[in-house]
């Protein structure tokens, strides 16, 4: 990577956005960071707080109490229903995503502890498709929400996603249903549901789960909307305000919980977990080390 | 002001025809000749060549029947097959939106409650319609209407009609998303029987967001999409003009989406498309309705529940081991 340009200007969903090789330059300072420093610190630039997006095993690593976590649904993954074909066959692209991303699908989930409190999760990552969401991406989410409902736990669900995967056609529509329906199911049995948005979540995400949190927190920078900034440019002529659709855009007008950084992330969900589940403070578990 | 009756590109034969009709006709006023027969024979060519050109349509041609500015809007069907609907306004909170609108009617007597994306007919209309593009008022109106309809036990019939949900500032302020979103979660969770109809488009989430419903029905000619032909062509093909092959890959279009099982029954339209006889498509439609409504009310709530959780939760393709699975 060069460092001699800069590598990120505006908040853009965009696969360069995540750093490669020794060095990267900080979009907020300017500076050049040591990706390792960036890497150890949870992908958030430790002078400037710059979160860079955090791919879902990393995140995993650092979210749970030590040797807590456990995967489920790790042999779900995409097919190819429609026989889809644009400039290459998807099952190709399906393969190189895996290879790209060295992941079976844009979700990994599975239960683990935060502070002793055990949750279910399913984390996305931007780096597989762009975090796309098809039929096998809305079937482990969906079935993470199922397993907090059989365990009686809560559920968080981390986004990243440019939204639905065009490829699955209609079928990719349709896992906005099949996830919110089963979010319905997780209301009713006054489980809570903690929906944490990342850089970048846009479209059909957003437009399901994502919004449908009791508590909706994002991290510090991330571009969160339905339509992209240029679909709205093309449609409406509008010139979008600066920090459109971004965290800090969401918090002024209502629209989420709070804007809490990676690196507090761990214990913020604590506090939400406790005073919604556990609800007593004398309860809460014994803090075990991650 | 009526639009020309011929106005797609593949209906060429048609306007071709339809202008040696209207020759015919000026010349046996002027002339005064009995042309009864010629033109008898264009009138017989210009049915068989419709419906020739009719059952033969492309996926993308389909598309463009669907936005056909004569094609008729849920307003159309809800004076021909529903009795004394009466308009319910606004969210409440906001705004009246005009392109999803509802209220109560009444269908073989019964008292229902219909939700309805519109479009304008007129410039001037289309624009207070907002060309069918809902704003997040719209899709909570369509939730406060559907939840006085649970209250009060009446099933609930949407028309699904749109491009999507309006992308602007404003709707992204007072967040679509959500509006969509809750939408799909407590439409779920309705206690009461619910029925869709795709009568033109089916844009991506913003039809969605009044769509997860019992049964889903749709127009031959309609579409029902993640994304339109063109958005999807533009991004994976880098070339908008390439929407023909992208209404063919997505697998939008009535027959593909049976097959699929995300729609629950195709309505036949009648020979040159719906907006060629309304009073017909709608008469269709009604005997759908009617026969789906039955075997809902035919369910007690909580089977009605399970059922609809059921029909959702299977929909998309995976695999799993090896196995594919839905």
């Amino acid at each position: 990577m060069h460092f001699d340009k800069p590598t990120y200007t505006v908040r853009k969903a965009k696969k360069k956005d995540i750093p490669k090789g020794v060095y990267t330059k900080d979009p907020v300072s300017g500076e050049i960071v040591f990706n390792k420093e960036v890497e150890d610190n949870l992908m958030v630039v430790p002078k400037s707080g710059h979160h860079f997006p955090i791919g879902a095993r990393a995140r995993i690593a650092r979210l749970f109490d030590a040797g807590t976590f456990a995967e489920a649904d790790a042999g779900v993954k995409s097919s190819d229903p429609l026989k889809f074909v644009d400039s290459q066959a998807y099952p190709e692209r399906i393969k190189r995503y895996e290879k790209d991303s060295g992941l079976p699908e844009a979700v990994i989930s599975g239960t683990g502890k935060i502070h002793g409190i055990e949750v279910s999760v399913a984390v996305m990552d931007f780096k597989f498709c762009g975090g796309a969401m098809g039929a096998a991406a809305g079937e482990k989410i969906t079935r993470a929400i199922e397993a907090a409902l059989t365990k009686k736990i809560p559920c968080i669900i981390f986004s990243a996603s440019g939204g639905a995967r065009m490829q699955e056609g209609i079928y990719s529509l349709m896992q906005m249903a099949k996830t919110s329906a089963a979010l319905g199911r997780l209301a009713e049995a006054r489980l809570p549901f903690i929906s944490v948005l990342t850089h970048p979540t846009m479209g059909g995400v957003t437009a399901s789960f994502a919004t449908l949190g009791d508590v909706i927190i994002a991290e510090p920078g991330a571009l969160v909307g339905f339509a992209g900034a240029r679909v709205i440019k093309d449609t409406t002529k509008q010139t979008l305000p600066a920090g459109f659709q971004t965290a800090e855009f969401l918090l002024k007008h209502g629209l989420i919980d709070q804007i809490v950084s990676r690196l507090e992330l761990r214990d913020r969900l604590r506090d939400v977990l406790l005073a919604l589940h556990v609800k007593k403070k004398s309860a809460a578990p014994v803090a075990a080390k991650t | 002001m009526e639009s020309p009756a011929y106005v797609l590109e593949f209906e060429k034969p048609l306007r071709e025809l339809a202008k040696q009709l209207d020759e015919l006709r000026q010349r046996s006023i002027e002339t005064n000749v009995d042309l009864h027969d010629e033109i008898g024979a264009i009138e017989k060519k210009i049915e068989t060549t419709r419906r020739e050109i009719y059952s033969n349509l492309s996926p993308w041609q389909k598309v463009q029947v669907a936005r056909h500015p004569r094609r008729p809007y849920a307003l159309d069907y809800v004076k021909l097959i529903c009795e004394d609907f009466s308009e319910l306004h606004g969210d409440r909170q906001y705004r009246d939106d005009q392109a999803l609108i509802g209220g109560t009617a009444f269908f073989d007597d019964e008292a229902v409650m219909v939700i309805a994306q519109q479009k304008g007919r007129d410039p001037k209309e289309r624009i207070l319609r907002n060309f069918g593009m809902p704003q997040p008022e719209g899709y909570r109106k369509a939730l406060r209407l559907m939840r006085l309809a649970e209250k009060f036990g009446l099933p609930v019939l949407t028309f699904v009609d749109t491009p999507g949900a309006f992308p602007g500032i404003e709707s992204e302020a007072r967040h679509v998303s959500e509006a969509i979103a809750v939408n799909l979660r407590e439409m779920a969770m309705l206690r009461t029987p619910t029925i869709s109809v795709v009568v033109g488009e089916g844009g991506s989430g913003g039809a969605l967001g009044i769509g997860v419903t019992d049964r889903v029905l749709i127009f031959e000619n309609s579409y029902y999409s993640v994304i339109s032909p063109e958005g999807c062509a533009a991004i994976l093909w880098k070339d908008g003009a390439k929407a023909p092959l992208a209404a063919d890959a997505l697998k939008l279009s009535a027959d593909h989406l049976e097959k699929l099982g995300v729609v629950d029954e195709v309505i036949a339209e009648p020979p040159g498309g719906a907006h060629n006889d309304p009073a017909q498509a709608a008469a269709a439609l009604k005997y759908a309705l009617h026969k789906h409504l039955n075997d809902l009310r035919a369910l007690n709530t909580p089977k009605l529940l399970d059922t609809r959780y059921d029909r959702y939760r299977h929909l998309g393709v995976y695999e799993e081991s090896g196995a594919v699975r839905s």
